[in-house]
């Protein structure tokens, strides 16, 4: 539990990247409304977590923990998926509905749909290198992906976003964690 | 045929995290190797397309509200559940508002944290600057177009100056909030990066400038004529500083 300073400084200082918070577990989870929840669970956790923070980069403390809340989902939600296998087969898993087709017309659509098909590894680094501007060692404590290797692994992302981007059907068969 | 280097220093060099002689060694790389450049123009411009599509998504006004909701259920009011009357309850909420407050007086009156929460505002607005379509307002490079614009829109009026002959060229302006006050901001180009200058009137008197860096961005901050001035980029502290002595004219 916090006192009232921590709370006014978690006020100050973890509340404003709210931003991030959540557009981190949407591209992580692909979902907006898997991100609402997956990112009221992490503020939660940074809240009771906070009286531990002692300094440093506060974008980088509460993204790893939004980071690491949304593994833990897609993990969980892995498990019920495998146990409904039947559904995976009826659907076909790139059968191209009409939706899909539509959303893929503009580029903002085709974008979208090219980083929702990187793995999650691949699209955390690209969300948090791309869009949320972390510098590499951020990218290492939010990831635990060592800091030499941050520089590779943006690399391999961003090369398979390209492919991705250029022939939107080979994308699913890279799919990888 | 295939540059090794495409695949590693190049995204160092293209994200500005190699140290200055990486990024010197990679520059003498690119004029002979043409993979390499075609590599980073690639990336260019899929970093271009990236910002052009708007894929940052914000945290949704009712997700907010919920956040913000549930960090008040959490706070530490067993008294609540307690069934006291509503005397001791008022009392508590009393209590509990000048705790706040005092805290929150406490923290902005200690010189150094008030720098810190401004210096992290500052470079938040300066992020939400790079968003895309947030950069600027009035796209101009012409002082005389620049400055006028802001008439009406602030109860100050921003100096404005063009620093294109010493490297800086302005790229316009918009209006900003800073510590819930209406700011100018004038945004200018320096190679890939962007400055961000805060301007906003001060009661206070000529202030030595003070800089400091905060999650990879420099800035720099000091006043002058009733005026104070912010200076904010990922650029290295010594072009900040060139900026900060072109703006106070020295």
């Amino acid at each position: 539990m916090l006192d009232s300073q921590d709370q006014v400084r978690f006020e100050l200082l973890v509340l404003p990247h709210l931003d991030a918070a959540f557009n981190l577990a949407r591209w992580l989870l692909r979902s907006r409304a898997d991100a609402e929840d997956a990112g009221q669970e992490a503020m939660l956790r940074a809240y009771r977590f906070f009286h531990g923070f002692r300094g440093g980069d506060v974008r980088a403390w509460l993204l790893q923990i939004v980071r690491n809340t949304c593994f833990t989902w897609m993990e969980k939600n892995r498990r019920v998926k495998d146990m409904i296998e039947f559904d995976e087969e009826l659907h076909g898993p790139s059968d191209p509905n009409p939706e899909v087709l539509a959303i893929a017309a503009d580029s903002r659509g085709q974008l979208t749909h090219a980083l929702e098909s990187l793995p999650p590894r691949y699209r955390e680094v690209i969300v948090l290198r791309d869009l949320e501007g972390c510098s590499y060692k951020d990218i290492a404590t939010i990831t635990s992906i060592p800091i030499g290797t941050v520089m590779s692994t943006l690399s391999r992302a961003r090369r398979q976003l390209q492919l991705a981007l250029r022939d939107p059907a080979r994308e699913e068969a890279d799919h990888e964690l | 045929m295939s540059c090794d280097r495409a695949d590693t220093v190049l995204h160092g060099y293209f994200d500005n995290e190699l140290d200055p002689v990486g990024a010197t060694e990679f520059e003498r790389h690119l004029e002979r190797c043409s993979e390499c450049v075609d590599a980073l123009d690639a990336l260019n411009s899929l970093h271009l397309s990236m910002n052009l599509a708007q894929l940052y998504e914000k945290a949704p006004a009712p997700f907010r509200k919920k956040v913000l909701a549930s960090l008040g259920a959490s706070r530490p009011l067993a008294i609540f559940q307690a069934g006291i009357t509503w005397r001791w309850l008022a009392a508590t909420a009393a209590i509990l508002i000048c705790v706040y407050l005092g805290a929150q007086l406490v923290s902005y009156h200690r010189a150094g944290t008030y720098q810190t929460v401004l210096a992290a505002e500052i470079i938040d607005a300066h992020l939400r600057s790079l968003q895309p379509g947030h950069l600027v307002d009035v796209v101009s490079t012409d002082q005389h177009t620049v400055k006028p614009w802001f008439n009406g829109k602030l109860d100050f009026s921003p100096p404005v100056q063009d620093f294109a002959d010493q490297g800086f060229p302005l790229q316009g302006g918009r209006i900003d909030v800073i510590h819930g006050h209406s700011v100018a901001a004038l945004v200018y180009g320096r190679g890939k990066h962007f400055v961000n200058v805060f301007i906003w009137p001060t009661d206070e008197k000529d202030v030595a400038p003070r800089s400091g860096s905060q999650q990879g961005y420099q800035w720099i901050e000091w006043g002058k004529a009733g005026m104070e001035f912010c200076v904010v980029s990922d650029a290295a502290p010594s072009t900040l500083e060139q900026l900060h002595n072109l703006l106070t004219g020295n």
